[in-house]
């Protein structure tokens, strides 16, 4: 219990972000006309995975002190690959989404690269890389379209007994094993085993470790031996991932590619609204990614008010700005309590 | 007594930076189970010399040698694999990781490649209890810590490895004295094991305590290697700095009858760090800090300064009574703070050593909203001569200075602004002894010129040698004051330690 409680104590961000998000997740459930439902908390889970993915991508060079401005059109670009690639049998659809999760992941490799090698500062070189990536997707796809089966996009978006029925197993989603999970929505399940199941092992290794050591002081980090360079490419590598992830996730559920590069922009800035929401430090070392899907969750849940609160959609991007400062600063409240002046400073 | 053998050696090892000579042809070596102490001034090379041991630095001409076979280290995790550990004075730790994960952080206990957080919270206990901290919560994130605990998970991050040769730079100078003992009785344990121990410190009497060999370097050539005992500390001294020095410190003056008050605190309160502190120093005084480390003294020195929030008590400058609101108002009222750490609160580093001077200063160097840059220059050079700040140019950045320079500049920036009352933290710590000789004629003439002077210090000998009295505290208040005859060792320590017995002395 004592450890629990010191727990919350150093992760207080991360504590507070998931009481928010809490609070208005359920106060949304309770507002809500037709109640909680499995088809409103699928449709939410939908709406919720892009932005979560991007939040997990911003997340990682974050907290190594550089913010990654090609995370949203790294998203949409391999929309559009995915676009082209994720069609035919199954078997050729499982290796069309492994190239375009390997092409996000390429991408993010280059920009380590260019920042590791190429000495240019993070905000940057991603600036202009994300430019490329952007003029490459309008390229691949001038005009929004492709071919994604109807059958995937219903198998991914919806809850685990469609997912079973659509692919024809577990007696087609009748099995009695299935049926506890039967209604979780596919998003969440591919939002855990994507990203989160990527992102727990990675911070237990000495090169996760490193990213977080780099955004608290780089100096001691390479003074202390550690492998700097390999886990800045790395933090710019995981980025391209989820990113893609994102990416892909959107190409199934639109069943189509688009190269829109206004939403890759607006993307790209809430990814990073969404990773401060989550208690991550933009300076770096302190926070997390699974910190980054709650503020993910908060963006999410107040857009969600707007639907059933039914306000004027003239007003909802001057309302969606004053909450989002309102958020944020309860983040800083900290500072009121601090005593010791000096301590702001660091 | 083990075989002597030398782990490392450098041979005809030279370092430049740009047109400088850091280094100059030096042949070292250094034998298992010894603890080799190295002497120089700053800018005498050992920082150079250490970063090459440790890989931080290449050497530019000769060669390192490790049991006799050449190595080239790219990086200190090299060095680390050969058994070549460095506590730096720039301390390496991580200051948002745990004590636990930054113990380990370059060789973490794994599991299915992954770290195993709870057998490094184990270890790191073991590593803590070694060294006597147990105090130390292996999961307290560093950025939490005092500045002496710090260091001390520092050198439990050295020892967590498996160690053929470690080097101390300055690694005493943040520590109490109870952390200082435990660390000179982990040096024996090492040299029992064959362990060479490098061993850099200003404080003499730490490397005569506990080095049995000894090297001087004077302007990046090694002047000489010997065994302890062969010279005496007045010829160590001379071979150190190239000259005679005089009496360590200035000369105190006769004793006034009554000072006229600079600074008078009442029943100071905040938080859980100071509980009622009662003190004054008057003009044309030094009045020392004293005490072990962590007993608020560092939080006076910051609540006089209005950094602290909720500070409770009365404080007066002069005959004014005062609230220190912030820095700001602080700088006003006439009060200056040379603060603890003059890297990140005393300087701007990338900056120049003009822009440093003049950082606090602008107002009087500006004709209306404009820096007036003749003035400015004017008052530049003014400070640097006053303080001897040796230097090509003042348009240098300060991190080229060396340690003694740069808190000259610290010091100077405030002096600019003639401030009444002066309040210094530890203003000597790493700072060569003919710095630290001017630092303190410096604060001697400042006390003449009828400022009042506060000084923490954690060196004793700084403390009787430097102040005219010492307020000592223990638990957050003044417990007792040293003057005149009283002012020694036996009762200084007898006070920090809170044992209340007038006869000491």
């Amino acid at each position: 219990m004592t450890r629990m409680t010191s727990w919350v104590g150093r992760n207080r961000g991360f504590t507070g972000a998931f009481l928010l998000f809490a609070a208005l997740f359920v106060g949304y459930q309770m507002m809500h006309p037709r109640g909680f439902s499995t088809a409103v908390f699928i449709q939410n889970a939908n709406e919720s995975v892009v932005i979560g993915f991007l939040a997990m991508a911003q997340t990682v060079p974050v907290l190594m002190r550089g913010l990654d401005l090609s995370v949203g059109a790294v998203m949409t670009l391999t929309n559009t690959i995915a676009s082209h690639v994720v069609t035919g049998s199954p078997i050729q659809q499982i290796v069309g989404m492994t190239i375009t999760l390997a092409a996000g992941t390429g991408f993010g490799l280059m920009n380590g690269l260019i920042v590791v090698y190429g000495r240019i500062q993070p905000i940057i070189a991603t600036l202009a890389t994300g430019a490329v990536a952007g003029g490459l997707a309008l390229l691949i796809r001038p005009s929004p379209g492709g071919e994604i089966s109807s059958d995937l996009n219903w198998a991914l978006t919806n809850a685990v007994f469609d997912f079973t029925e659509t692919l024809g197993f577990a007696q087609d989603g009748t099995a009695a094993w299935l049926q506890p999970i039967a209604n979780i929505p596919m998003p969440l399940i591919i939002m855990a085993v994507f990203g989160i199941c990527v992102w727990v092992p990675f911070k237990r290794t000495v090169t996760g470790r490193t990213i977080y050591a780099v955004g608290s002081a780089e100096g001691a980090a390479y003074m202390s031996g550690l492998p700097v360079a390999r886990a800045k490419i790395a933090a710019f590598t995981l980025a391209g991932y989820f990113a893609a992830c994102a990416g892909l996730y959107l190409a199934i559920q639109t069943s189509s590619g688009n190269a829109d590069i206004n939403q890759a922009g607006a993307y790209t800035l809430n990814s990073i609204a969404a990773v401060v929401l989550g208690g991550t430090s933009l300076l770096g070392g302190v926070g997390g990614a699974i910190a980054s899907l709650i503020g993910a969750g908060i963006l999410r849940v107040i857009s969600f008010y707007f639907r059933i609160l039914s306000i004027d959609p003239l007003m909802q991007s001057l309302i969606e700005g004053l909450v989002l400062l309102a958020a944020v600063s309860i983040g800083a409240l900290r500072t009121l309590r601090v005593k010791n002046t000096l301590e702001l400073f660091r | 007594m083990p075989a002597v053998t030398d782990i490392v050696k450098l041979q005809n090892v030279s370092r430049y930076f740009g047109g400088i000579t850091a280094l100059k042809d030096v042949d070292f070596s250094c034998r298992a189970g010894s603890v080799h102490g190295i002497l120089g001034e700053n800018g005498a090379g050992k920082s150079t010399l250490i970063k090459i041991l440790s890989g931080v630095l290449p050497p530019s001409e000769g060669q390192v040698l490790v049991d006799d076979k050449p190595v080239q280290y790219q990086s200190p995790s090299q060095a680390a694999k050969d058994g070549i550990v460095c506590i730096f004075q720039e301390l390496s730790l991580i200051p948002d990781l745990s004590v636990a994960e930054n113990i380990f952080i370059d060789h973490p206990p794994r599991r299915f490649g992954l770290i195993d957080a709870s057998a490094q919270r184990r270890m790191a206990e073991k590593v803590l209890a070694r060294i006597k901290c147990e105090d130390v919560d292996p999961d307290a994130r560093v950025r939490d810590l005092s500045l002496s605990r710090r260091q001390m998970v520092e050198i439990a991050k050295a020892i967590s490895k498996d160690l053929r040769v470690l080097i101390l730079d300055e690694a005493t100078s943040a520590l109490t004295s109870k952390d200082v003992e435990t660390v000179y009785g982990l040096l024996e344990e090492l040299t029992a094991n064959n362990v060479a121990s490098l061993f850099i410190s200003h404080r003499m009497q730490e490397v005569e305590a506990l080095c049995d060999r000894l090297s001087v370097f004077r302007n990046g050539s090694h002047i000489q290697s010997f065994d302890k005992g062969d010279l005496t500390e007045g010829e160590i001294v001379r071979l150190m700095i190239g000259r005679d020095i005089e009496a360590q410190y200035p000369p105190k003056p006769p004793k006034a009858e009554v000072h006229q008050p600079a600074l008078s605190i009442t029943d100071l309160r905040w938080e859980q760090s100071l509980k009622g502190v009662d003190l004054s120093v008057g003009q044309g005084e030094i009045v020392g800090l004293g005490g072990l480390d962590g007993q608020g003294q560092k939080e006076l020195l910051l609540a006089l300064f209005g950094v602290l929030k909720g500070v409770k008590g009365e404080v007066r400058l002069g005959d004014m009574p005062f609230i220190p609101t912030s820095p700001a108002a602080c700088k006003s009222a006439a009060l200056a703070l040379v603060p603890e750490d003059r890297k990140t609160e005393g300087l701007m580093l990338s900056l120049s050593i003009a822009d440093n001077l003049l950082l606090p200063n602008y107002k009087a160097v500006s004709r209306g909203a404009l820096i007036d840059t003749n003035r400015a220059a004017q008052e530049v050079d003014a400070a640097i001569a006053k303080l001897q700040i040796k230097t090509a140019s003042p348009d240098i950045s300060v991190e080229t200075l060396s340690g003694g320079n740069q808190q000259k500049v610290v010091i100077a920036k405030w002096l600019a602004l003639n401030p009444d009352v002066i309040l210094l933290n530890d203003p000597t710590r790493g700072i060569d002894v003919g710095t630290k000789q001017e630092i303190y004629s410096l604060i001697r003439n400042l006390a003449s010129s009828g400022k009042g002077v506060l000084l923490y210090s954690t060196d004793y000998a700084e403390l009787i040698g430097c102040c005219d009295r010492v307020s000592v505290m223990y638990d957050g208040r003044v417990v007792n004051e040293l003057s005149d005859d009283q002012l020694t060792e036996q009762a200084l320590v007898a006070a920090a330690l809170n044992i209340q017995s007038k006869g000491v002395a």
